[in-house]
This record gives C-alpha cells, structure tokens and sequence, in this order.
C-alpha cells in the first residue's frame, strides 16, 4: 500500500511518500503507527505522540482503530489548520 | 443548487467570484460570503508570510462533502468555495466562501458551517515564516468546538428557512 505524509510528519519521516508492506499481524490504523514508528529515528520522532496524529485512508477521514485490510493509500499527518 | 469548489495557488477577486455565483438569478435573495486573510501577527509574532500545504484530492473530496452536507442541512441555492494554497502574504485572501439562498438564514449558517469544518476537517496546514524561522500553525480547540456544535443539532431541510 501507499502511505503519504504532510506537513510535520512529511518532515519528520523525511518523505513524501512511500510504499509499504506492512506484517500480516497488522491490522489498524493504530498498530501500522505503532510499527511506523520504529522503523527509525525520523519515523519515532513524527509518531511520537499518537494521539495528535489524523490519518486517512484513500482521501477519506478514519479513526486510529480503523481496518487498514484493502486500503490503497492510507495518510498521516497533524490537526488540520486551513481556512 | 450551483456549486463551485476550487483550490488554487493564485490571487482570486472576491467580487467576481459573487457576482458570478448571482448573475441572471432571480430565486436568490440573500448572499453572504467569509473571507479569510492573512494576518501579519499569525501564532504570537510578526510573520512574513505563510505557506499552506494540502491533501489535494482529498481537499476536493472532502470540501465537496461538506458542501453536500450544508445543502442537505439548508435551503441553498448556490456555494462557491475557493481556498488556496501555496505562499500567502499578510494582506491576501487565503479562503472564501459564498453561500445563497431565498432568505438570510440559510445563507448566514450554511457559511458558517462550511467555515467551521473547513477550519477542521479540510486536509490544509500553515506554515508561518517568522524572522526566527519556519513554524508550523497549531490547531485551536477553539475550532475543534465550533466544528462540533454542528453535530449537536442536526436540522433537516425544510426546518430553517
């Protein structure tokens, strides 16, 4: 699947994107953050906190204990700040 | 209803955009709009500039679901969002919305509500760029309550006019 990052998290992954093949045991939200951060330093710092963290999977709003199973592009990033 | 939902890098005219969403429309009696501008004194100091970054299919999608939501919510006959992104100067718009209806009612709270999960749920961040360096903005639980005051009460069609 495709993961994206923005605005801090982009940085503190230090990528926009990326493909990934997460464990089978793996099955939300919360436990693909939980595995994202500890793939490295970059990742342990963006997913420090994951209570602040909103995702979304393929363009629509989920909660941290939604199924990843089937998703084709699952995104990470901050409370959202536009308007 | 006409709805119009643009996110861009560039400088719109407000004006143009509200007479566009009215002309040749004899059913609208009321238009109200919101527009959003850059303050120079953003998240506690003087800034030069932010920048905004976004989802942008999901804006789209997501802006499209609100709107759907404040049609369904009231008697609208036309909205037009349009927010942009990229580098924004002290001084320039960042977002509007224009809401219409019959009647002032409809067209005062849907634009409400359009801002308030714009604020919220639309995938943007800002960037501010101070003298110190590049921050990004907070989010306000202030807006987090404004957003769910509308979940509270969920007047149908028909009920607010």
């Amino acid at each position: 699947m495709k993961l994206r990052y923005f605005a801090w998290v982009r940085e503190r992954v230090g990528l926009a994107e990326e493909e990934i093949d997460p464990p089978a045991g793996i099955a939300t939200v919360a436990e693909l953050v939980a595995w994202l951060a500890r793939r490295g330093d970059g990742y342990a710092y963006a997913f420090e906190n994951p209570r602040v963290i909103r995702a979304a999977i393929d363009k629509s709003h989920v909660r941290a204990d939604a199924r990843i199973k089937g998703a084709g592009e699952i995104a990470f990033f901050p409370p959202m700040t536009g308007g | 209803m006409t709805a119009t939902i643009r996110l861009q890098k560039e400088a719109f005219d407000i004006g143009a955009e509200v007479t566009a969403l009215a002309r040749g429309r004899a059913d609208i009696g009321a238009v109200v709009t919101f527009t959003g501008i850059c303050r120079a004194d953003e998240s506690g100091g003087t800034i030069s500039a932010l920048t905004l970054e976004h989802y942008p299919d999901m804006a789209e999608a997501e802006i499209a679901r609100h709107v759907e939501e404040a049609r369904a919510r009231w008697p609208l006959l036309g909205v037009t969002v349009i927010h942009r992104f990229g580098r924004i100067a002290p001084g320039e718009v960042i977002v509007l919305v224009v809401t219409a209806s019959s009647h002032r009612e409809a067209a005062f709270a849907a634009a409400e509500f359009l801002m308030d999960y714009l604020k919220t749920r639309a995938p943007f961040w800002k960037q501010v760029e101070k003298a110190a360096g590049n921050e990004w903005v907070e989010a306000k639980t202030a807006d987090d309550s404004a957003a769910a005051r509308w979940s509270a009460a969920k007047p149908r069609r028909g009920e607010v006019n």
